[in-house]
């Protein structure tokens, strides 16, 4: 494995964190946005509310490491994907300012009118920014972004049945995760009624998401024939794997149990995202531009494996302990410290 | 004037105001980001080691606004990532890989932020004190991480080295000749005490705001004191370090600074103007002082200033009159500031107090949005000085921007979404400082982190399905 190689493995990973953690975030915006008014739906958001305020922004920062990997490692990859995807990408940047407006501000807005319009937005953009960023990938995948500045059409490289069912498909993927991992979520707040609420969502992300996926595979066939031909052979196996986790998160979901749910769900979107990273390989914009010849300076890439070293060391275990303290409820409602006196203002 | 500096009519000239306009946005939130945490950490020291309940509680309301503007800085701070493709692919495209690993160490620092900020945020309850205070202190080491790193880019923008380029491809990168580019030393330092000066005298001048409408209890000057002492010990520094860094552009980059004090024509004795129009037959208008200029950059009249005359004239900064003005602005500011800053020392020293009257607080009241002003002022000086050149000549703006049309739309787009934004900002942060006058008991459901009242109730008496 080349050292441009294993940059892209790098830019791999990110990408898979951000599909998991910032995927079950739209998801959970999703969620928040079809829940409805009422007691149902109020309940539902507040689950919601609980379970990604704490981890909202470190899910996000996932965005910022695949941005700058890329521009650092491919730069001539990441010019010509923004901007020939022009269009979807300020979409998708407009979602992403959207919602993290609409989430800065709906706690305090929850005593006027503004909450509820911080909350569509929260929820709309949610399925914005996800979607958007599924067309860029489909554009991507079948060769529709060319080498150069704004070289590919502004229009139809994004516009097309495939980028919109990958766009779709990104939609349905982080609904299905966050509806899985937020099962788990209203098991450890003790609410049955909600784990109810979610199993039955999640049994129906994942029917529609599996649908999804198989109608990928065909119109890859007819739209992205290199990547088609590669996810059906050396990327079988992850294909398979992927369909088999997918398979097992129904059985649980079925059969009501909560163990396990999160791994395999999991698994199931690793395995689709790794799978077509193999089909992609060599090639960063698949038969346009191989990841070697579209690698930055060498002294460049070893700095950013050093860098992503740096990052497991001192992030991985910083990360642990906000999820460990987050599991343990250890970080939560706030109240003024305890060994102290109290005066207001 | 600025119509000038920034064509709306091309694409190029909505990248650049999209860019202008969106960086001027963020660097305000960024430098919250990098000081903020520092004066809520004093405060959550001094209460904890002087078991200060208004030092305490001063720490937590801070923590919360600190929640607010960190939020929205991430998502301004977002955008800015996604502008380097959209607005400048080519620039990004061709140097990426040479300055794109201060921004992946910039990405660690910035991770680390994020997840130290919620731990602290919403670990008030639970954790021990002292613990919680540890956990803040990671917050205020990585924001001065996270500024070197992305001020270091910019200084390599204005210093480009440690690359080579053949036939337009960069080839061979020395990536610690990048990082310890020749402009970092200071223009990084001068950046983060800028953040430190922009957020004591705004934190400041919102508790002066509040004296002067009759709330002059210890909380309120308190809440004046910490922000304004660390503002006034960072403001005479800041005014060398900035007097350093006018004198190293002289050097580094003599046709930004023939910009900036409007030298015509290279010579010796060149005089000094506060202010003016600038026109190529000279400065009109405007307070003259004989061969300053001269002096500033080399401690004798006799030392020679290069003039915009030595360049072609494509090759020299736009909008020489708005540069000028935007430079007298940022010193003229910085001086004020130290004034203030000498006046809360002398009081204290005398007193043992701040000072209590109505000029002082209207002063410090005001600092909050002079030391913005100033701060806007620096990055025109830094930004359009470099013009017509996105790296120092190497790049120009123009070869830089996207192919991409309709640029113009997004502009409009972002220019609407962030006055929203920032309104929103404000809406919110008074929102909360009047529920904390209303309500006695503190209510903690207004962090954007949102922690709910806990989780919801284990179980209703008739659950959905």
């Amino acid at each position: 494995m080349s050292t441009a190689d294993a940059v892209a493995a790098v830019l791999w990973v990110g990408a898979t964190f951000y599909a998991v953690f910032g995927g079950a975030d739209f998801g959970a915006g999703f969620w928040s946005l079809i829940a409805g008014g009422g007691e149902r739906g109020r309940r539902a958001r507040e689950l919601i509310d609980w379970v990604i305020g704490p981890v909202w922004e470190a899910n996000h920062v996932w965005l910022i490491f695949v941005l700058v990997v890329l521009w650092t490692g491919f730069p001539e990859a990441f010019g010509s994907i923004f901007s020939t995807m022009f269009i979807p990408l300020s979409l998708a940047a407009l979602g992403i300012v959207l919602r993290g407006s609409g989430f800065a501000f709906h706690k305090t807005a929850r005593r006027f009118a503004g909450r509820q319009l911080a909350e569509r937005l929260f929820g709309l953009s949610s399925l914005l920014t996800p979607f958007f960023m599924g067309t860029v990938i489909g554009a991507i995948a079948s060769g529709r972004v060319p080498v150069g500045n704004a070289a590919g059409d502004p229009v139809t490289s994004w516009l097309n049945g495939l980028s919109l069912l990958v766009g779709a498909l990104f939609v349905v993927t982080s609904a299905y995760v966050s509806a899985v991992f937020l099962v788990s979520d209203a098991r450890r707040a003790e609410a049955a009624d909600l784990e109810r609420y979610f199993t039955l969502r999640a049994l129906a992300a994942a029917v529609v998401a599996g649908a999804f996926a198989v109608a990928g595979l065909v119109v890859l066939h007819s739209d992205a024939r290199y990547v088609y031909d590669r996810l059906t052979a050396e990327g079988l196996p992850l294909v398979i794997l992927s369909g088999l986790c997918g398979l097992g998160v129904l059985l649980l979901l079925l059969r009501r149990g909560t163990r396990g749910i999160r791994p395999l769900a999991v698994g199931a979107v690793v395995a689709v995202i790794w799978g077509w990273g193999v089909a992609q390989f060599p090639y960063l914009l698949p038969e346009r531009l191989t990841i070697a010849d579209g690698a930055g300076a060498s002294a460049t890439m070893t700095g950013v494996l050093i860098v992503f070293g740096v990052a497991v060391l001192l992030v991985l275990p910083a990360i642990a302990l906000l999820f460990t303290l987050a599991q343990r409820s250890m970080i939560e409602e706030t109240e003024r410290p305890q060994p102290h006196g109290t005066i207001g203002s | 004037m600025l119509d000038t500096a920034i064509p709306f009519a091309t694409d190029l000239g909505a990248a650049r105001s999209q860019m202008a306009f969106t960086l001027g946005f963020h660097i305000i939130l960024a430098s919250l980001g990098v000081a903020f945490p520092a004066m809520m950490l004093i405060a959550n020291y001094r209460g904890l080691r002087r078991n200060d309940a208004d030092a305490m509680l001063l720490s937590r309301r801070w923590s919360k606004v600190v929640a607010v503007t960190f939020a929205v800085g991430a998502v301004t701070g977002t955008v800015l990532s996604f502008e380097f493709g959209l607005l400048w692919p080519e620039f990004t495209g061709r140097f990426g890989d040479v300055f794109g690993l201060l921004f992946a160490i910039e990405g660690i620092f910035f991770f680390l932020e994020a997840i130290f900020v919620a731990i602290y945020i919403f670990g008030w309850k639970r954790l021990s004190p002292w613990a919680h205070f540890w956990t803040g202190v990671p917050i205020a080491i990585t924001g001065l991480g996270g500024a070197f790193s992305v001020v270091a880019v910019n200084s390599w923008m204005n210093q480009p080295q440690g690359y080579t380029l053949s036939n337009g491809e960069v080839t061979d990168v020395d990536p610690l000749k990048v990082i310890f580019n020749p402009a970092v030393p200071y223009e990084v330092p001068h950046m983060i005490l800028a953040a430190y000066l922009v957020t004591g005298f705004l934190v400041a001048s919102v508790y002066a705001v509040g004296m002067l409408r009759g709330r002059r209890d210890r909380y309120h000057r308190l809440g004046l004191l910490i922000p304004l002492t660390v503002a006034a010990i960072a403001t005479p520094i800041q005014f060398a370090v900035g007097d350093t860094a006018a004198r190293a552009i002289a050097d580094d980059q003599p046709i930004k600074f023939a910009g900036m004090e409007c030298v015509q024509e290279t010579s010796t004795h060149v005089t000094e103007y506060i202010f003016g129009r600038c026109t190529s037959d000279g400065v009109k208008g405007g307070i003259g002082i004989p061969g300053f200029d001269s002096f500033l950059v080399g401690w004798s009249t006799d030392t020679e200033v290069t003039g915009l005359d030595s360049v072609p004239p494509e090759d020299r900064p736009p909008a020489n009159t708005l540069l000028h003005w935007a430079f007298d602005m940022m010193v003229g500011i910085c001086t004020l500031l130290i004034g203030l800053g000498l006046w809360l020392g002398f009081v204290w020293w005398r007193k043992r107090d701040i000072p209590q009257t109505k000029w002082f607080l209207r002063a410090t009241a005001l600092s909050g949005v002079a030391a913005i002003v100033a701060l806007e002022c620096g990055w025109i000086v830094t930004e359009v000085g470099r013009q017509p050149w996105v790296v120092y000549n190497v790049m120009r703006t123009k070869d830089a921007v996207t192919g991409a049309s309709g640029v113009w739309v997004t502009f409009s787009i972002v220019l609407v979404l962030y006055t929203v934004l920032g309104a929103a900002t404000v809406v919110t942060l008074r929102v909360m400082a009047r529920r904390w006058r209303r309500v006695e008991v503190e209510d903690d459901t207004d962090v954007p982190y949102g922690p709910s009242p806990g989780a919801p109730p284990a179980a209703l008496s008739e659950g959905p399905g």
